[in-house]
């Protein structure tokens, strides 16, 4: 069955929600309960910038079982236009096209087919942006 | 007056040759695209679906209309792949676009003009002053039985409108509906593919529909086609939407532009919908467009619009759908397309 934590995490999953330290201005992406900075306590909800580049990545060639019908696919760790990194699966990407500077955006994609009966998982990927 | 406020296409990258399907069945490749005036077609990615297609052009359509996406009142997806059967498709969709709680959700389903639906329906809101702003979907990612003449059309794509008062990019002068009962194209529940009553498909169908909407339109409207700088007629294959066209008396320069379906094949209630993103993508202030959609069972809805000064402002915010049929394709062999399409049948993980 779906999970609690999955149902809780969607705001960041679905929106790119990050929290922005009130105090000194972090932004934490996924939010944190305590500015990892300043310690302070009170973040403000803020959108994450869509674009960025890729920092490093490598290609997954044996994935976990969900993700087989995808294989070979890139993981990455990307840089948005904020400075703000997340480590994201790049989707419909051939690994050849993927490289550190690479320019991709953050774009809405299934994350898990599952079984026919279980709710279905959407969440965030990236895609490259065309050249 | 009340109108488009913003709009929003999008396709998946990946594409079938017709010849590719042709080879696999032994069939005649040639004749099938001479005949159905199609090169290829669009396939979803293994992570894309209606839900996935919706937010994506629905997220244009926000860029373009420039709006915070609270005003939004109604959010409607036409569709015939829902992927829930019970659970709206626009549940999700307002979720990802940051769009309610407070916010009217259903989904629509008349086969390919489940979209038209969808925007008709958003229009009369906004028009009743019942809301701001309401969104309009026609998505699809259409499934044809393996071997079967829809498997050569049945593609994935779709497009978003934001209706309004304000800040239009096109207002919408006339709209007129034409429904029949007639059994040209159906699948019951439960049943994995649609079946099509063959000979019923053209005449009696689309063509009955398509003709009796848009002649119904222009009739109320006063207007004729030389009047329109761009026309557009729902896509299952290239030939039937230019030879409905040149019955009513359009050219084929009128209808060039928002002819999509030799590159993108028939996204069912995406279909007239992207053809008129495409004309969006391209029409000048002023310039008039008709858009008539056709759904088997069946029916037509037509509209007209005339574009505002808004337009070209707004038209290179986001990506234009001749830039996305030409964008990066990525073209699958046959084995591939069926295994991302779920035609396969594997063990559950
Ligand atoms: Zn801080």
């Amino acid at each position: 069955m779906i999970s609690p934590r999955y149902h809780r995490e969607k705001p960041q999953r679905y929106r790119l929600e990050a929290g922005k330290c009130t105090k000194c201005g972090e932004i934490h992406f996924p939010p944190r309960k305590v500015c990892r900075k300043c310690f302070a306590r009170e973040f403000e909800t803020v959108e994450l910038p869509r674009r960025g580049k890729v920092v490093t990545c490598t290609t997954v060639w044996i994935p976990p079982a969900e993700f087989d019908d995808q294989k070979p696919y890139v993981n990455a760790i990307v840089e948005l236009e904020n400075g703000v990194r997340l480590t994201v699966m790049i989707s419909e990407a051939p690994p050849d096209e993927v490289d550190i500077g690479t320019e991709v955006e953050i774009v809405f994609r299934r994350l898990q087919h599952g079984p026919a009966w279980e709710v279905i998982r959407y969440g965030y990927k990236a895609r490259v942006i065309a050249g | 007056m009340y109108g488009i406020v913003g709009y929003g296409a999008y396709v998946p990258r990946f594409r079938i040759k017709a010849e590719d399907i042709a080879n696999q069945w032994g069939a005649d490749a040639e004749a099938f695209k001479r005949g159905l005036l199609l090169e290829e077609k669009t396939v979803p990615g293994p992570d894309e679906d209606t839900i996935t297609i919706s937010v994506a052009a629905a997220r244009s359509a926000l860029v373009r209309a420039g709006i915070d996406p609270q005003l939004i009142g109604a959010c409607y997806i036409g569709s015939e792949s829902h992927p829930y059967a019970v659970k709206p498709s626009g549940t999700v969709v307002i979720d990802a676009l940051g769009i309610g709680p407070e916010c009217h959700v259903a989904d629509f389903e008349f086969a390919c003009k489940a979209g038209s639906e969808a925007m008709y329906v958003a229009y009369s809101h906004v028009k009743s002053g019942e809301m701001k702003y309401a969104l309009g979907i026609g998505a699809d990612t259409s499934q044809g039985a393996p071997g079967d003449a829809l498997e050569y059309t049945a593609s994935a794509g779709g497009s978003a409108f934001i209706m309004g008062g304000d800040n239009l990019v096109a207002e919408i002068l006339h709209t007129y509906s034409f429904t029949s009962d007639t059994p040209d194209f159906w699948r019951r529940e439960g049943e994995f593919y649609p079946r099509h009553a063959g000979r019923f498909t053209g005449e009696p169908a689309y063509f009955h529909h398509v003709l009796s909407a848009t002649r119904g339109i222009l009739d109320r409207s006063g207007m004729e086609p030389a009047d329109f700088r761009y026309a557009v007629f729902h896509m299952p294959n290239g030939k039937f939407p230019l030879k409905a066209g040149k019955t009513l008396g359009f050219t084929q320069e009128q209808m060039e532009q928002g002819w999509v379906v030799n590159l993108m094949g028939n996204t069912y209630s995406g279909s007239s919908p992207t053809g008129l993103a495409a004309c969006l993508d391209v029409a000048k202030p002023g310039d008039h467009i008709l858009i008539t959609s056709f759904g088997s069972g069946a029916g037509s809805d037509s509209f007209i619009l005339r574009c505002t000064d808004r337009l070209p402002k707004v038209q290179g915010l986001a990506p234009t759908v001749r830039g996305l049929l030409a964008d990066r394709r990525i073209h699958l062999g046959y084995g591939k397309y069926v295994a991302y399409r779920g035609k396969i049948r594997m063990n559950e993980v």
